[in-house]
């Protein structure tokens, strides 16, 4: 079963890659989109089956991949509840947008590379929750990359998409340079890069001597310095897959790509794969706090940092995008308290109310001939009320609508609180920072998504006569994704809420918890989040609350009765706006910083470093040389006899002068 | 153990004989010239074929060479001795795999002196493929040597505008290094009474000595990689070759310096060897920042892939002197897939040199909307160029890496940003050549791959992509004879402790 769910994709990439052409755009859509559904289903039934029982986990071996010394390495794939809750996300999501694509893309000329390309990533992706090792996590993780690269550039003849998927894929290696230096040092440090060794050695390893075991960077580390070490390069590749702080200038820009293409990467999958990683590696984290605390204050600056920009973006998409950025900052932060359950937690409903934010954003785009602007939207709430309605859910289910203390709630409001709340309850040195940045955060939150909504469905059309016309809703292919998106942001929170974070209300259930995950997330003997968090003042489980409430009121202020403030605003704090609005300048201030001078660097090395230093002493120096002196013997001879005379003459007296007074000691 | 059959010397020879065949067909008619071409094509798959015959026969878990023969030739002095064992034996396959190719590859675009052009080809494949079967010190010196006459032909005069520059140029660097090392040869022979370098892999040499043989090598096979700050023939060379020289150039001699590493340097001068390994990560270091820096903002094709080989030749140096397992089993690696990529890479530039007639990037721009195919067979090699995990370039990079984090994180930590700048020149390459609107009228009217150019490209794909899938293959034959140089300098090392 497990083979068919990650190499059914595989299957359908080929297929539709190699013979799309003689198959033809229809046949391309529905082979890989059959394939998918099929990989879906079979994960819900993967999912019912392992996580709902106490299997242990296991490993399915699929082929050797290399061995060299004592480093062994293969592709198989490791089953736990982890690998099951990925799979279903995964292929949930994908198998939707792919039947999604099928409306959306119904216009396009190259739709069986598309299709091809969405099932490639898919399999890249499963091939990276469901590894088994390192190294295979990297194929998966370097796969998705090329996919997403592919994807964001897939209207190549946009310079602008070229430029954003270059920037994607660049951007994440430079997260991808510490997950790889990551790797070596787990392997020094364990011989070995499977999961199953390492987090079995990870205790005798961090109880340590106080010894140095490994020598980094010319510091020995201890076995506490080791693991840090190692977490935080670990960090450094979640950092850029999942667009944090510092990485994360190429998400808002991979908006380039087509929507469908937003809604599955770039918001529901790929970019979760770094809080994937750190949940993953659980074992390791827990025996650093340093990491986690790092690892905390990254996530809450991201919320908070992704959230602000959001508030004043134009572009449907792009607000989208920052609030996607902003969104995997939570589940940073719960990662870095130690509530993995939680961050997972939020990684799965934030995929279907995420992907359903997007996919009708898509529905949007669509129904107004492919403006993304919200300026030039605006009351189309009466043109396309389901797609309408979609929204809605979704807006209400990323804003973490529900009431508190009961069990009524959207799916966010499930895994937002408990975010906040383990923050609230946990020790880490950033806990205190990361709660107060989170909860500002979920005021910006509700703040841009309702301003989404009233922008974009409320007020007076914006848009031109002739866009209006021919608005129209989007077709039952592209709806019915949207309807069943729609289920899981109301309903995966109230459903699994007890499996995921053994929390319920009324009470807690550890053992639910335990009973659930099992050995696939570790927390270490000093983390109790597990039993606190239930345990916080009211106060703190009303804050999302108030803040959602607050954000909601404010855009309707702002948006609906007195559409001029925005303006108003803007205009009075100037400074403050282009800040946002130019996103905190990033992307300037990287190119004035590293890509400038390392393009100079570049003409001055191939300049002056080959051509005037190597070459100019080398080769071309010495040819130079040789001739200017052969040119010079060659002057010499000249055939004068006067001057071979003369010379002989000058040799003579020097010869004379030397016998008299050189020779005479 | 001893063949019945000479083997490598027939491997060695046929393509020689090949060549003495073709001197015997007249003057440059058209019909002439195609049945020189047919004729080279013959021979050069007749020599593949054979040497996978070496391959299927090769005992994997043996360190010893293999398919030895020995007969004298100057008594007491050289003898010619062959034989192959898991580091040279696949340069062997990897060097008659490919001849044909680059045969192909000069089907339409060689139409001047098409025989002496093929003469010089066939006659590089056997001084090739002799240097990596001596067993002789003198013999090896000889067809490492003499090698460098018809490449220096092929640039020379098939070559583009400034070829004759590059040639000497080429020449010129190389000349400098073979002196010091035929010095250090006679030299080591004084030293050891013999030229049989299974004998002198077994012979200690005084630690004084060992500095200044390893040094005078190292003049040569730096020379040969092209390590850095040697390096600046190579792109010149690269550019000035005709498609076959470059796929040449890049694919097999480039290895023969990594060769001449693990041949001689590690196993003879282990003391030596020690002593300069920072010398030589450090240099390595440089080179792969260094020059993936001058990659990003080259303007001629070929330039950026020359220069983009001397950076991955840098992980190959590195990764032999972490002298460790991984470290040279990465190299080796790493020189396989590189001579497979940016062969394939070369010829790729080959397939749009031949029809635009120029390698400026800025001359191309929208190649995918003519040249669906060409462009997916370009993706994957850039990818594998990157190093992207499930292609071949990803192993020996992982390995290489690995192997100088266990000797040495520093080094690691520098060599790995490689990893982003190789993303950076390839990536911006493929987008100006490949990706954007066509809207240069000279493109308008570009054809996609042939059908002659898919036989040529296809292979060297899917080999890519099955070795980045499943590289063991190369692992099984090569890991006995790495161990064992492994375990050899470790003694040696261990003794002098």
């Amino acid at each position: 079963m497990y083979h068919a769910i990650v190499f059914l994709p595989l299957i359908g990439f080929l297929t539709a890659g190699l013979f799309g052409r003689s198959l033809g755009a229809k046949g391309a859509e529905y082979i890989t989109t059959g394939f998918l559904i099929i990989a879906a289903i079979l994960s819900w039934v993967a999912f019912a089956t392992h996580a709902f029982s106490d299997a242990e986990p296991f490993t399915i071996q699929v082929m050797h991949w290399f061995s060299s010394g004592n480093l062994d390495v293969n592709w198989a794939f490791r089953i736990d509840t982890l690998t099951v809750v990925m799979l279903v996300v995964v292929n949930t999501v994908s198998s939707l947008v792919h039947v999604y694509s099928i409306g959306y893309m119904h216009h396009d000329p190259h739709r069986s590379r598309f299709f091809a390309y969405l099932s490639l990533f898919t399999f890249a992706m499963l091939m990276l929750v469901t590894s088994d090792n390192l190294l295979q996590m990297f194929f998966g993780w370097e796969g998705v990359g090329l996919a997403s690269y592919l994807l964001i550039g897939f209207w190549y003849k946009k310079p602008s998409a070229n430029a954003a998927a270059m920037k994607a894929f660049i951007v994440n290696r430079v997260g991808d340079f510490g997950f790889a230096l990551g790797i070596f040092g787990i392997y020094v440090l364990f011989d070995s890069v499977e999961f199953s060794t390492i987090f079995a050695n990870v205790s005798s390893v961090a109880e340590g001597n106080g010894e140095p075991i490994m020598s980094l960077f010319g510091y020995e580390l201890d076995s506490g310095g080791a693991l840090t070490a190692l977490c935080l390069l670990l960090f450094m590749g979640a950092m850029g897959k999942s667009a944090q702080f510092l990485l994360h200038t190429w998400l808002p820009d991979a908006m380039e790509g087509p929507t469908p293409v937003s809604a599955l990467i770039h918001a529901a999958t790929m970019v979760t794969a770094g809080v994937f990683l750190v949940a993953r590696m659980s074992p390791l984290f827990e025996h650093s706090q340093t990491a986690l605390t790092f690892v905390t204050f990254i996530g809450a600056t991201t919320a908070f940092f992704a959230a602000t920009v959001g508030l004043v973006q134009n572009d449907i998409k792009r607000v989208i995008a920052y609030s996607t950025c902003s969104q995997l900052g939570y589940m940073f932060v719960a990662l870095g308290v130690g509530a993995y359950g939680a961050a997972i937690f939020h990684l799965f409903t934030h995929a279907f109310f995420k992907a359903l934010l997007f996919l009708g954003a898509g529905s949007v785009i669509h129904a107004v001939s492919d403006e993304q602007d919200m300026r030039k939207m605006g009351g189309l709430r009466k043109h396309i009320p389901k797609t309408y309605w979609m929204m809605i859910i979704g807006t209400v289910a990323l804003t973490g609508l529900g009431i508190p203390g009961t069990i009524i709630g959207t799916a966010g409001f499930f895994s937002k609180d408990a975010i906040i709340e383990s923050v609230y309850v946990a020790q880490n040195a950033m806990s205190g920072y990361g709660f107060a940045m989170l909860v500002i955060a979920a005021l910006f939150t509700s703040f841009y998504s309702w301003r989404l909504i009233f922008m974009t469905f409320h007020g007076k059309p914006r848009a031109s006569a002739d866009v209006m016309n021919h608005i129209h809703e989007s077709p039952n292919v592209m709806l019915i994704p949207l309807y069943i998106l729609a289920a899981g942001a109301l309903l995966a929170g109230v459903l699994f809420m007890g499996a995921f974070t053994g929390h319920e209300v009324g009470g807690h259930h550890e053992s639910w918890y335990n009973g659930f995950w099992r050995e696939a997330l570790v927390a270490g003997p000093d983390n109790h989040i597990l039993a606190e968090f239930h345990h916080v003042p009211l106060w703190v489980k009303l804050s999302p609350f108030v803040m959602m409430v607050t954000g909601f009121l404010t855009a309707y202020w702002m948006y609906i009765k007195n559409p001029s403030i925005p303006k108003e605003l803007a205009r009075q704090h100037s400074a403050l706006y282009q800040f946002l609005l130019n996103k905190w300048y990033f992307d300037e201030i990287y190119d004035f910083l590293i890509v400038n001078p390392l393009k100079w660097l570049g003409r001055f090395l191939w300049k002056k470093g080959d051509g005037w230093l190597i070459d100019g002493f080398g080769p071309d120096g010495i040819s130079a040389r040789v001739l200017d002196i052969t040119n010079r013997v060659v002057k010499l001879q000249s055939g004068y006899v006067y001057h071979y005379a003369f010379a002989m003459l000058i040799g003579v007296a020097a010869l004379i002068t030397w016998t008299m007074f050189g020779g005479a000691h | 153990m001893t063949s019945d059959w000479p083997i490598l010397t027939t491997i060695t020879f046929a393509p020689l004989i090949g060549a003495m065949f073709l001197i015997l067909i007249p003057v440059d008619s058209e019909t002439a010239k195609r049945n020189v071409r047919n004729v080279t094509l013959f021979v050069t798959s007749f020599t593949f074929l054979l040497s996978l015959y070496i391959w299927l026969k090769f005992d994997n878990s043996s360190s010893d060479f293999q398919f030895v023969e020995r007969v004298g030739w100057i008594p007491g002095f050289m003898e010619y001795h062959m034989g192959v064992d898991g580091i040279s034996m696949l340069f062997v396959i990897l060097t008659t795999f490919l001849m044909p190719l680059c045969i192909l590859a000069s089907w339409k675009s060689i139409n001047t002196r098409v025989k002496e052009y093929m003469i010089a080809f066939l006659i590089l494949e056997t001084f090739m493929i002799g240097v990596f079967c001596a067993l002789d010190m003198m013999v090896f010196y000889i067809f490492f040597e003499a090698g460098l006459i018809p490449m220096f032909l092929i640039i020379g005069i098939w070559g583009g505008k400034r070829r004759v520059y590059a040639s000497f140029k080429f020449f010129l660097y190389t000349l400098i290094g073979s002196v010091l090392m035929l010095l250090a040869m006679m030299a080591m022979y004084w030293q050891a009474g013999t030229t049989s370098i299974p004998e002198l892999l077994v012979f200690d040499f005084p630690a004084e000595m060992q500095t200044w043989l390893w040094l005078a090598f190292f003049a040569s096979f730096a020379v040969k990689m092209p390590m850095w700050p040697v390096h600046t023939w190579l792109p010149d060379a690269h550019v000035e070759a005709p498609t076959a020289g470059s796929v040449i150039l890049a694919g097999v001699l480039l290895k023969m310096g990594g060769y001449g590493f693990l041949r001689f340097s590690i196993p003879m001068f282990p003391l030596a060897s020690m002593d300069f390994q920072n010398f030589v990560f450090i240099i390595s270091v440089i080179a792969i920042i260094y020059t993936s820096l001058v990659a990003l903002m080259q303007e001629d094709i070929k330039k950026l892939i020359a220069y983009s080989s001397v950076a991955h030749m840098g992980y190959v140096t590195m990764g032999i002197f972490a002298l460790n397992v991984n470290g040279i089993q990465g190299s080796i690696y790493q020189m396989l897939a590189h001579g497979l990529v940016s062969g394939a890479l070369f010829l790729c530039v080959g397939v749009i040199y031949d029809r635009m007639h120029t390698r400026e990037i800025s001359a191309y721009g929208g190649l995918v909307n003519r040249m669906p195919k060409f462009a997916v067979v370009f993706l994957i090699l850039t990818m594998a160029n990157v190093g992207l995990p499930g292609t071949a370039g990803f192993v020996g990079e992982f390995l290489t890496l690995l192997g100088a984090f266990q000797a040495n994180s520093w080094v690691a930590l520098f060599a790995t940003t490689g990893v982003i700048l190789s993303a950076g020149y390839a990536l911006w390459l493929y987008r100006r050549v490949v990706f954007g609107a066509l809207e240069k009228e000279s493109l308008k009217s570009i054809l996609d791959l042939s059908t002659r150019e898919k036989v040529i490209l296809y292979p060297l794909i899917v080999l890519i992509i099955f070795y980045g899938v499943y590289p063991m293959p190369v692992f099984d034959v090569t890991n006995a004879s790495v161990e064992a140089l492994v375990n050899n300098y470790q003694s040696a090392i261990a003794a002098v402790k």
